[in-house]
């Protein structure tokens, strides 16, 4: 990649935002407060605090990465969550403090990141923030309540309030990446939220009731609960590593394919690469939302496949500049190729109207028809998108400079008249400044 | 199984007649708690079946049944534990015809009770725990679940055989099985949660551990899917990549397909053999960049011209580098034009030097151009292929994938491409050479 030439060098402190900071900060002092008492008080129950402890250092050795950059530790978290709601370890009540919750969670991560630095893979110190900030929380609001003889004596109590802690817990964290994400990726607040939850529901119900699960069981069978419970969240984590992997192997082998046309010398070189990402950006901007996100960086990056289905390619491959019936059939050619794959039909479609104008023309008089009630079936938002990063790509090409970009978007604007979407060119303007200022 | 054959129809009658027998001999002496637990345990049952998940090899059906059954082994002893299985009965599944759901009944009945009489005489302690009867149990337990996955996987594995009328041959279903064997086990696990934590929250239990199940089992189905869209898509480009030359239509996906029956055929693992299927696919991708006047170049090719052909796996593999596939993929993809002597491009790697997917896809390649049509001669029967193979067998291919070759065809035959029809305006780009075809090499201008 060219760009990669020209990223700034920068020391880790730098690249963390100010929101990272924030969560990483509080996470920090929470824990600093939290070893301090436990050291001036001791350690109760030793033995049950060590082996919580492993267990939550083995879940974040076995930490996973979900489609999406999404770091997740559930055999760790279900672990820590667990030992905050702890009422009874076999016949002796669980008396350790809230503070030595954060202390053993602390230890137990640290300790399973170890490894990980081991062959290099840093540790997130975010993502570990927030899930010692949701443990924290548990522990605060329930240890004290852990030895109130009401919870103790009555099942049902304390079973709904445990519930209702962990179901709040991971609400907690569900919010706070969320707001990680905005920070990282500029993405909306609210549709980051919404996203978060929705991908991290069914994990996120697998850990909750298994952290009840161990608490509970841990009366009747005291420590092996720990041993007998993961299991079956590892049978899920397994699965999930499996599906995370042919997820990337799927967007790889799509960029690796549609890298064809460059090599064919239809396209000139990291073009579908740079529209992909581009319209990702431009699409992040305008809040759409994951899946249809993924959906956008698909047709993206085989927007140009029906070039492949061209006899001669078009010189430096530049569809901008070819007639508009052949980019409408090289559209369509594409979409055909791709609709093959009867798994990729909403890609297909918006490869397939990527090059239709925003506005409907009168052919009597070349100017735009407006319809106020929207009754006209338009292109969808990511053929839009597409047009115009594509467009915009192939009058910048690879190249630079700001003054080209700036060009390129005042031309974009000028065709907002009748072929591109206002809304999206002013997506893809703000993206670029962004960049140029990075740059700079 | 819509036609069971005698053989088949007198195993499943036995099994569901033994598992008759040991219901009926109760005894049956339950107080009206114990009832209770079955019938919930009963629902669990019925409700994990309902929601089986499909697996793709052999269209088998596997669900977490495990769970209830051991946990009633545990809570009511053998009997409850078969009465529980026999609840299968009422899977709310429409795809079993009514034999198999007899058969599956009986098999679930009978396992439930040999896993509980397992329990039992290893003196782990039945009925509902407390927290001295707990650590006891837990060796008995993993014995009894053990045996339940092992019987339950022989059980199926006899009535396979005797309907399908083949052995679980050791490469196609060895993994898949041992996946399974691990999976069943770990939800056997839960039998163990759902029956301790019976003590404290009572017939609440199985709904909490219902949860974490139901989660595992959305993430599998998630893996499934993906992947079946992910395998759609990759043969969905491959066709795109072939779209130019209607002579070689087709051609990745079937040497895709003969790269794995040779693979089968040598008994290679089950991950191997998904990688080579994927190289199979992949393997001429590099073909987009040459340029296409010397692919459908009629005369004979100049020096530069030969070298752009065989520099074409290099390309290849530059396009497929990044996708996270085995090594030993991308190693194919680059060699498969390599030749047993050394006189192959683009390395001109000798005998073991080759990897062993190249080795492989190199058969499978000039198999399938020589018995598809070509504009310089129709397509070649199946026979003379063979013998083709076995004339360069040593030369340019390794005799043991051509022999393996061989032998996979002549059980599993080979679909051979339709001869290709082409449109009026179609015949001015017709290659007139192919450089997969090892009877008739690239003809290259001798250089002075």
């Amino acid at each position: 990649m060219t760009e990669r030439r020209h990223e700034l060098r920068r020391y880790p402190w730098q690249v963390r935002d100010s929101g990272q900071l924030l969560l990483v900060v509080a996470a920090g002092v929470w824990l600093v407060a939290s070893v301090a008492q436990t050291a001036a008080t001791g350690v109760t129950d030793p033995r049950v605090a060590i082996a919580f402890g492993a267990l939550i250092a083995f879940g974040e050795v076995l930490r996973l990465n979900l489609p999406g950059d999404r770091e997740s530790a559930p055999v760790g978290l279900a672990g820590a969550l667990a030992y905050a709601l702890l009422i009874q370890v076999g016949d002796h009540q669980a008396l350790h403090s809230a503070a030595q919750v954060v202390t053993v969670a602390t230890v137990g991560m640290i300790v399973g990141a170890l490894p990980h630095l081991a062959v290099g893979r840093p540790a997130r110190l975010s993502g570990m923030a927030a899930r010692l900030l949701c443990v924290a929380c548990v522990a605060y609001i329930f240890r004290p309540l852990a030895g109130n003889a009401a919870v103790v004596r009555d099942a049902g109590l304390a079973f709904s309030l445990m519930t209702s802690l962990a179901i709040a817990a991971l609400l907690l964290e569900a919010v706070l990446t969320a707001l990680l994400r905005v920070d990282e990726q500029r993405a909306r607040f609210r549709v980051a939220l919404v996203d978060e939850m929705r991908l991290q529901l069914p994990l996120g119900a697998a850990v909750g009731a298994s952290a009840l699960l161990i608490a509970f069981a841990a009366e009747v069978m005291g420590l092996a609960a720990l041993a007998v419970f993961t299991a079956p969240l590892l049978v899920t984590q397994v699965a999930l590593r499996r599906y995370a992997g042919i997820r990337a192997t799927y967007l790889q082998t799509v960029r690796a394919l549609a890298k064809v046309t460059e090599i064919g010398g239809y396209v000139e070189p990291g073009h579908s690469e740079r529209v992909s990402r581009l319209a990702v950006a431009v699409g992040r901007e305008l809040g759409i939302h994951e899946p249809q996100l993924l959906e956008l960086e698909y047709a993206a990056l085989m927007h140009d496949i029906g070039q492949l289905s061209l006899r001669d390619p078009i010189t430096g491959g530049a569809t901008i500049f070819v007639s508009p019936q052949d980019q409408q059939r090289i559209a369509a050619l594409g979409a055909d190729v791709i609709q093959q794959a009867q798994v990729l039909d909403s890609v297909a479609e918006i490869v397939r109207r990527q090059n239709e104008p925003y506005r409907d023309v009168d052919p009597a008089t070349g100017g735009s028809i407006d319809h106020p009630d929207g009754e006209r079936d338009g292109p969808p938002l990511s053929s839009r998108i597409i047009k115009a990063a594509n467009a915009f790509d192939d009058m910048v090409g690879s190249s630079l400079d700001p003054g080209r970009s700036a060009a390129a978007v005042q031309q974009l604007r000028l065709g907002t008249a009748r072929e591109y979407d206002p809304e999206a060119v002013e997506a893809l303007s703000r993206v670029v400044n962004r960049r140029s200022v990075i740059q700079m | 199984m819509a036609r069971l054959s005698w053989a088949a129809r007198l195993y499943v009658a036995a099994v569901v007649a033994v598992a008759g027998v040991v219901i009926a001999r109760g005894p049956f002496a339950f107080p009206w708690n114990s009832w209770r637990d079955i019938a919930i345990l009963g629902l669990l049952l019925v409700v994990s079946e309902s929601t089986a998940t499909r697996l793709s090899p052999g269209n088998l059906s596997w669900s977490a049944n495990t769970t209830a059954t051991l946990a009633a082994a545990v809570l009511v002893g053998p009997v409850g534990a078969a009465l529980v299985g026999a609840c299968t009965a009422f899977s709310l599944r429409r795809g079993p015809s009514p034999a198999q759901r007899a058969f599956n009944t009986g098999m679930m009945a009978l396992t439930a009770y040999i896993a509980g009489r397992v329990f039992v005489a290893l003196h782990g302690h039945v009925g509902v725990l407390n927290v001295k009867s707990f650590p006891g149990i837990i060796g008995p337990f993993a014995v009894a679940a053990l045996v339940h996955v092992v019987v339950n996987h022989a059980l199926l594995g006899g009535v396979l055989w005797l309907a399908r009328n083949q052995g679980p041959t050791r490469t196609s279903y060895a993994g898949v099985n041992a996946r399974l064997l691990l999976t069943d086990v770990g939800y056997g696990a839960f039998g163990l949660l759902i029956a301790a934590l019976w003590t404290v929250v009572g017939p609440f239990a199985p709904l909490l551990v219902l949860i974490p199940l139901f989660v595992a089992r959305w993430a599998v189905a998630q893996f499934a899917e993906q992947q079946r869209a992910y395998e759609a898509t990759v043969g969905a480009l491959c066709q795109a990549v072939e779209t130019k030359d209607f002579y070689t239509r087709g051609h990745s996906d079937r040497v895709s397909r003969g790269s794995v029956m040779i693979a089968r055929e040598i008994g290679m693992r089950g991950d191997r053999v998904e990688a080579i299927r994927y190289a199979g696919m992949l393997h001429d991708v590099g073909k987009l960049g040459v340029p296409t006047k010397v692919l459908q170049k009629t005369g004979k090719l100049t020096e530069e011209e030969y070298a752009a052909i065989q520099l074409h796996p290099m390309r290849g593999l530059d396009i497929v580098r990044e996708i996270g596939f085995l090594d030993e993929a991308l190693a194919g993809i680059m060699h498969h034009h390599e030749r047993i002597d050394g006189r192959g491009y683009p390395m001109g790697l000798a005998g073991d030097e080759i990897p062993e997917f190249a080795r492989v896809l190199a058969v499978a390649d000039a198999f399938d151009s020589m018995t598809s049509t070509r504009s310089y001669r129709g397509a070649r029967p199946a026979d003379e292929a063979i013998a083709e193979l076995r004339k360069w067998s040593g030369t340019q291919f390794d005799p043991a994938f051509v022999d393996a070759f061989v032998a996979a065809l002549k059980r599993e035959g080979w679909q051979r491409p339709e001869p290709p029809v082409l449109a009026a305006d179609e015949l001015a780009t017709v290659p007139a050479q192919d450089h997969d075809d090892p009877s008739a090499p690239l003809r290259v201008i001798d250089s002075l």
